[in-house]
């Protein structure tokens, strides 16, 4: 690509503005691509006027190497917040795409018409606008994935949240029933959240259910003895609760020492021995009779 | 020289770090605390952490030590009131304090002291009293 060929590409966007977007809705209206059910033509055609009046001012800056330039700001803010929306309606990243690059094609007819035999001034041109189309096409699809991320990100997060409840049973008795499996990054917020809630609710014994742990592997069970190990520290004491037969079997197989731990098969037990812990007793009339 | 100051509270002493323990001070504790469980005979020693926000390995260590060391002379010792990131922090580091006797608070830490004494006392096995 020599230097020295000019652009035509900003005059062009200026002055056949509207002719332009004519023919691009023409093809976005044809195209395979165009979804009916998710947005309306209205929508369609006020957001392509747009985005080329945007395009318009910011080629007339001159055409960067990138998009990140204070002239194409607005643009690609204009695109970001197309993008993000149409992730929300449920569009598919190349439909969302799709609605950028469709436009190289109006934009090339126009080109050529411009340049009418000057082959080489169009070639320049040619490379230069789909070069920048490009960039803007691929900024959508950028945003598109940074939005899903945001979502995924989100929801992990409120399942950590969801997933590790601490409650109180009784005075002084806090029990963490532990769904789904355990790794790392949930350990530390389980272990954070139990420590924090044994010193809210001053509780002298907390028991952990593990009914709802798939699998207990070494990686599980020393994240466990951790926990245990640092409620110990702060003075309360752990029972750990609900294993299963195949568990047990499995901690044993593993080599697993839960010798300094207190463990019950059910939480009733688990309760029934922090109750007895604290001086107290359930009492059921077969009790008292006896 | 700054000193952590140490009660004494019938037969037991009080030990309550409010300041962010650097070793020089953590060293200094741990020869008072000695020192002072033979001079006045005491039966049991609480410590106090739950101001302590910040602890190393080396502080974790010389927390461990000075318990280990008061029990050896045969006071009950009890850790009172330590923070959850503190208690992570010392799990992390592999220092899980065996033997160490733990309450949440200076209360229950109390009532676990007397507890011990009183067991040791019925037991018939304590140190006669002098």
């Amino acid at each position: 690509m020599t230097e020295s060929s000019l652009t035509r590409i900003p005059e062009l966007l200026r002055q056949q503005q509207q002719a332009l977007l004519t023919d691009w809705l023409d093809r976005q209206m044809s195209s395979s691509t165009l979804r009916p059910d998710l947005i309306r033509e209205q929508d369609l055609r006020e957001q392509s006027r747009r985005f080329l009046s945007l395009l318009a001012e910011a080629v007339a800056h001159g055409l960067g190497d990138h998009i990140q330039g204070d002239g194409y700001r607005a643009v690609s803010e204009f695109l970001g917040e197309l993008s993000r929306s149409r992730a929300n309606q449920g569009f598919s990243p190349t439909e969302t795409a799709t609605f950028v690059f469709s436009f190289k094609e109006t934009l090339f007819n126009h080109l050529r018409d411009a340049w009418q035999n000057d082959g080489e001034g169009l070639a320049d041109d040619i490379w230069r606008a789909s070069t920048l189309i490009d960039r803007l096409g691929l900024h959508t699809v950028e945003v598109y994935q940074k939005g899903r991320e945001a979502i995924i990100q989100r929801q992990q997060q409120e399942m950590m949240e969801l997933s590790t409840p601490v409650v109180e049973l009784w005075g002084g008795i806090v029990a963490l029933p532990l769904i789904g499996t355990l790794d790392s990054a949930r350990t530390q917020v389980v272990m954070e959240n139990l420590l924090e809630r044994i010193v809210e609710s001053n509780a002298s014994i907390a028991i952990i259910d593990i009914t709802g742990v798939p699998t207990v592997d070494t990686l599980v069970a020393q994240h466990l003895l951790k926990t245990v190990a640092a409620a110990r520290l702060m003075g309360a004491e752990c029972i750990i609760s609900g294993i299963r037969p195949q568990i047990a079997q499995t901690i044993v197989h593993l080599g697993v020492d839960l010798n300094e731990v207190l463990t019950k098969a059910t939480l009733a037990s688990a309760f029934q021995i922090a109750l007895k812990r604290l001086g107290g007793a359930i009492l059921t009339p077969d009790s008292q009779r006896n | 020289m700054e000193r952590i100051p140490i009660l004494r509270l019938r037969d037991c002493l009080l030990v309550t770090i409010q300041v962010d323990m650097h070793d020089q001070l953590a060293l200094t504790l741990q020869d008072d605390l000695t020192e002072l469980i033979v001079r006045h005979q005491a039966r049991g020693v609480l410590i106090d952490i739950s101001a302590l926000e910040i602890v190393d390995s080396f502080i974790g260590r010389m927390l461990s030590n000075i318990a280990a060391m008061a029990r050896i002379l045969d006071a009950v010792t009890v850790v009172v009131g330590m923070r959850p990131a503190v208690a992570i922090t010392l799990v992390e580091l592999g220092l899980e304090m065996p033997g160490v006797r733990t309450a949440l608070n200076v209360d229950a830490g109390m009532r676990l002291i007397e507890r011990a004494l009183e067991e040791e006392r019925q037991a018939g096995h304590g140190r006669s009293k002098g």
